[in-house]
């Protein structure tokens, strides 16, 4: 089946009101798919559930510190009211100021659930990887565990954590070959793999499309299998 | 007004408390400093959650813009590579931490209880927004939590309380807390002041610390080289 698109808007048109999707959003541009999501801003469809670990209006580096870039983030789709439920690690912009996510929050207009790094990874994980459940050490004593199962394991107690799949993952990868193998550029893997099997279609953006037997089998870190669609981002599109 | 250490300072007398051979986690703030003040003889494998381990230092954004965008750390600043660097993705780097490969996490902190729990995710007790971050996870399976942070808040208020009021991160989770003013390590039997910034006497930090502090037999005046 042919994968690529040339547009991104083709890539996502089927993406239907109260869908659930993935992006990736931690740390910098690199990591994240801009170009699909400024695609899902303009389809426009609504009561989306966003699984977004970061960067609702947040960027690691704040604005105006050394080493900020500006780069489109998941947050242009709550500010354009299209998300009825968000699951983030960073909710918060800049220290004592809301984002758009926090007072769409606070308003009751978005739903939102807090939830831990590590363990928000480790979820996906299990999501992309066919498991029912697992039980994990974090958040004991904390609001996090609240409505949570807890069971002590070898004297230990644990919380019963839920692997999350979605129907639609947004994946910004360096280059893919023409049926779907994808690698990553430095520390922009971060949750791109873990989404592209999670998620029941995956759409890739990627820098360069290559040939097939351009990536070498030994360097190819999410295999062609998982990855449904993939778009070249042009000349002068986000990166 | 006595003086106090600014955020460089508390960095660097984190610097000083990383062992030779150690593999170290940091955090965003303060933590984040910490790579520039480590000094040369020593060799510490930074591990970063977002992915990446061995990295070297901290660029500019001048200097990255000649080597590569797409090498971050956690706090979202451009890094450099290293000979012996190893990418994985983000879960990857969780299970380091989760199975207690790495040594030791320099957090910041909102606030610490007498026991240890530590406080830093969320100014809100009850709304449950913030920023959680990577800071619940890091205290499972990490051998020693070291917090940075200021003394009191910027309203003068005891950041280092009995019991902790704000939304909790990890209970009994920090091992050293080093502020503006002191360096204190949480024991079984309570609150050891090891060392004090200074100019400033035990008293006085007993002064903007809620809970008793036991005040060493060998208590320091904190040096930062």
């Amino acid at each position: 089946m042919e994968k690529i698109y040339d547009k991104f808007e083709q890539a996502i048109s089927d993406i239907p009101d109260g869908a659930s999707i993935m992006m990736m959003s931690f740390i910098g541009p690199g990591g994240c798919p801009q170009n699909l999501i400024v695609a899902l801003k303009k389809l426009g469809v609504k009561n989306l559930d966003v699984y977004a670990c970061a960067n609702f209006g947040v960027t690691g580096a704040v604005k105006g510190k050394p080493g900020y870039r500006e780069y489109i983030q998941p947050d242009i789709l709550v500010v354009n009211g299209q998300v009825k439920k968000a699951h983030v690690t960073w909710a918060r912009a800049v220290m004592g100021e809301y984002s758009a996510l926090e007072n769409a929050a606070l308003s009751g207009e978005v739903e939102v659930e807090m939830i831990p790094l590590g363990i928000y990874a480790h979820r996906l994980r299990a999501g992309g990887s066919g498991v029912g459940a697992f039980y994990s050490p974090i958040g004991i004593g904390t609001v996090y565990e609240q409505g949570k199962e807890k069971r002590n394991i070898n004297g230990r107690d644990y919380l019963l954590e839920y692997p999350i799949r979605a129907d639609f993952g947004f994946v910004r990868a360096f280059k893919a070959d023409t049926i779907g193998n994808l690698i990553y550029d430095g520390t922009a893997r971060c949750f791109n793999p873990l989404i592209a099997k999670a998620c029941d279609i995956t759409i890739a953006e990627v820098d360069e499309i290559v040939e097939v037997g351009e990536l070498e089998a030994e360097q190819i870190i999410t295999p062609s299998i998982f990855v449904d669609r993939i778009v070249k981002i042009p000349e002068g599109g986000l990166r | 007004m006595k003086e106090k250490l600014n955020e460089e300072g508390i960095a660097m007398r984190v610097a000083k408390e990383l062992e030779n051979g150690e593999s170290v986690n940091l955090g965003v703030g303060i933590g984040s400093m910490v790579p520039m003040f480590i000094a040369p003889e020593k060799d510490i494998t930074f591990h970063s959650e977002n992915g990446v381990i061995g990295f070297g230092k901290v660029l500019t954004l001048e200097e990255a813009e000649l080597m590569n965008f797409n090498l971050i750390n956690a706090g979202s600043q451009y890094i450099m590579r290293k000979p012996g660097m190893s990418l994985c993705d983000i879960a990857e780097a969780f299970d380091a931490i989760r199975i207690g490969k790495v040594n030791t996490t320099v957090l910041g902190g909102l606030q610490v209880s007498e026991k240890g729990d530590l406080a830093n995710w969320s100014v809100q007790p009850e709304a449950h927004i913030g920023n959680i971050g990577g800071a619940m996870d890091m205290p499972i399976g990490v051998k020693k939590v070291i917090v940075a942070m200021t003394h009191t808040t910027k309203q003068g208020q005891p950041k280092i309380l009995k019991k902790c009021t704000l939304p909790i991160t990890a209970l009994e989770c920090v091992d050293i807390i080093i502020t503006d003013v002191a360096m204190i390590e949480v024991t079984d039997e309570g609150l050891v002041l090891r060392e004090v910034f200074p100019g400033w006497t035990p008293k006085d930090v007993q002064e903007i610390t809620e809970p008793k502090l036991i005040i060493s037999p060998d208590l320091q005046e904190m040096k930062l080289i």
